[in-house]
């Protein structure tokens, strides 16, 4: 256990009246830090929060955007939504799946790039729609995906 | 089409997601008239006069969702959905990342009114920027003295969090999303009790959407009549439609109620490219059937759309032309559905996975004439037979695609193929 997850811990428990409120506030403070949740990290938070491990395991495991597998520096979410998959979504994951070397659901042996399906991201008037570590990429065609890949500043705000 | 904002102020006002720029145009006026004009109970009777609905999907009378909380001295709580997630609906984004504090201020004034004090803003997990909005947002509406203790002397207190979701759809569902924020798996509760009775930590909650809440300082400065004056008699005032699809302009659009289903499509979005025509239209998010182009002069009301065959829902108006494959299109829309059952009842949980391979199976040529009777055998066997809604929702396209295309379900089923010979892709520009 690091040092500062108790004093995260403590700062989460803090914020609400009770104490399970915390679990995913906390949870998300240490998979930024960490990038994904170990086995290790859920006993961990299991002890500082004073819940079970299965119980944060059940928790943990329900949600899609907490990580229970190591995942890239970058994880990219095509948005398949049907509204996305009428502007070319598709394409653009193929695209994807052919430039990093992957399939969806897979991470690039150099550990920077995870691959996965977002199921609508509530920007259908950007179709199709691409998140990099959560920023909205929109408009995008396959001839922007190398941009894409390499500039995460270009965030897309509506 | 002249356009005047209330919901989407920052379509005309740029940076108004900053507090300077917000009270430069008269932000948090409302909230100064609602503490000092208005005591709690005058509040809620403004609300219910303005008839807003819940703008979340369900339409419920507001004001009437106030006034179900009891009055036996327990700690309320006030609770904003902004767990934004169903295909075709994105307007709740746009106004929490770019017009925060008008929400902020609905909030204090929604919580002054229930006497909440305590709120929360649950927001998705997804919406990164749109969660360090609310944050920035919040904080400087502490440093404005707006929220915190004793809020502009008027002896009230406000205690508001933003609370972000992890990547879950059925959280949207107002006890799934109280079951989140107490820390636990996004399950939907057994009904009743209600929130208003027994929500979040067992208090009595509201639980109100993003737009709704919006609404909120505008009805306070310009009144109930105001609102009252746009739209219809049983749904009154201004309403956010999202339009995605097949259309030239993909935008929200802020008009008021009733305005007709082909006037948004052509008029503001644009219609569909050249050559092409509607083929259907999906008025109100993924979750409500479709309607066929001879109801397009449908007006956009709750009682209107329900009239015509379908529900107003989010307003999320996606709009499918004559070159979508509609079999393809519904199996898409039916595994969004698997991939977001949240697993705690059958028949939602199987049924789901059943339909979508089915489904799959037409799509793909492979399936067989039995294969179109058991889809409807399976749905009949989720409709009204789930815990929460989201059973339900996953049917509105599959059961009226059904009824409206069934000769392109045949085709698929006996030519092996898709008549339209493209995948439901094929046809963009790209």
């Amino acid at each position: 256990m690091k040092p500062e997850w108790i004093k995260w811990a403590q700062e989460a428990k803090e914020q609400f009246p009770e104490a399970n409120s915390s679990l995913l506030p906390l949870l998300h403070r240490i998979q930024q830090a960490e990038g994904w949740l170990s086995d290790d990290t859920i006993r961990d938070v299991a002890s500082l929060l004073g819940l079970t491990t299965q119980y944060v395991e059940s928790v943990a495991s329900f949600y899609s955007l907490l990580y229970r597998e190591k995942v890239g520096k970058n994880v990219i979410h095509v948005c398949v939504g049907l509204s996305c998959a009428l502007a070319g979504a598709d394409k653009v994951m193929e695209e994807l799946e052919h430039k990093l070397g992957i399939s969806e659901g897979q991470t690039t042996p150099d550990g920077e790039y995870t691959l996965l399906e977002a199921e609508c991201l509530a920007a259908c008037n950007l179709a199709p729609v691409v998140q990099r570590n959560l920023r909205y990429h929109g408009l995008v065609n396959t001839a922007q995906l190398d941009a894409l890949l390499a500039d995460d500043e270009k965030e897309v705000k509506s | 089409m002249s356009q005047k904002y209330y919901l989407l102020r920052n379509r005309e006002i740029p940076d108004i997601d900053q507090m300077p720029v917000y009270l430069a145009n008269g932000g948090y006026q409302a909230l100064r008239k609602a503490l000092n004009e208005f005591k709690p109970e005058e509040l809620v009777e403004l609300v219910k006069k303005s008839g807003l609905r819940g703008r979340g999907g369900a339409g419920f009378p507001t004001g009437m969702k106030w006034g179900f909380l009891p009055n036996d001295g327990r700690k309320r709580y006030l609770v904003v959905n902004s767990d934004e997630a169903e295909p075709g609906t994105y307007k709740d984004r746009e106004i929490i990342e770019r017009n925060p504090h008008q929400l902020i201020e609905g909030i204090i004034i929604s919580s002054y009114a229930t006497k909440a004090r305590e709120a929360y803003i649950y927001c998705r997990g997804e919406f990164l920027f749109g969660s360090e909005q609310l944050k920035r947002a919040v904080q400087e509406a502490y440093e404005q003295g707006f929220l915190g203790e004793n809020i502009l002397g008027s002896g009230f207190s406000l205690d508001l969090k933003v609370y972000r979701g992890a990547g879950a759809y059925i959280c949207g569902e107002e006890s799934a999303l109280l079951e989140s924020l107490e820390g636990k798996r996004g399950n939907p509760r057994l009904k009743p009790p209600f929130p208003a009775i027994a929500g979040l930590y067992g208090g009595p909650t509201v639980v109100n959407n993003v737009e709704t809440i919006t609404n909120i300082p505008a009805i306070v400065t310009y009144g109930a009549e105001w609102y009252t004056s746009m739209g219809t008699a049983k749904s009154p005032g201004l309403k956010i439609f999202s339009v995605s699809g097949r259309v030239n302009r993909p935008d929200n659009y802020e008009i008021p109620l009733a305005t007709p289903l082909r006037t948004l499509i052509e008029d503001y979005a644009g219609g569909v490219l050249p050559g092409r025509k509607i083929k259907a239209v999906i008025p109100g998010g993924s979750s409500v059937p479709l309607l066929t182009p001879d109801k397009l002069d449908t007006p956009l009301d709750y009682e209107s759309v329900l009239q015509a065959g379908s529900m107003l829902g989010s307003g999320g108006c996606i709009v499918l032309d004559d070159q979508v494959c509609i079999v393809g299109a519904t199996a898409r829309l039916v595994k969004f559905y698997r991939e977001e059952s949240c697993g705690k009842c059958t028949p939602c949980r199987e049924g789901t996975y059943w339909m979508t391979d089915i489904l799959e199976r037409i799509e793909h040529g492979l399936g067989t004439p039995a294969d179109l009777d058991t889809l409807l055998d399976v749905a009949d066997n989720i409709g009204g037979k789930c815990f929460c809604p989201l059973g339900d929702a996953s049917l509105g396209v599959l059961v009226s695609a059904m009824k409206y295309f069934r000769d392109e379900f045949e085709a698929h089923v006996f030519e092996h193929a898709c008549p339209m010979g493209a995948k439901l892709y094929d046809t963009v520009n790209h």
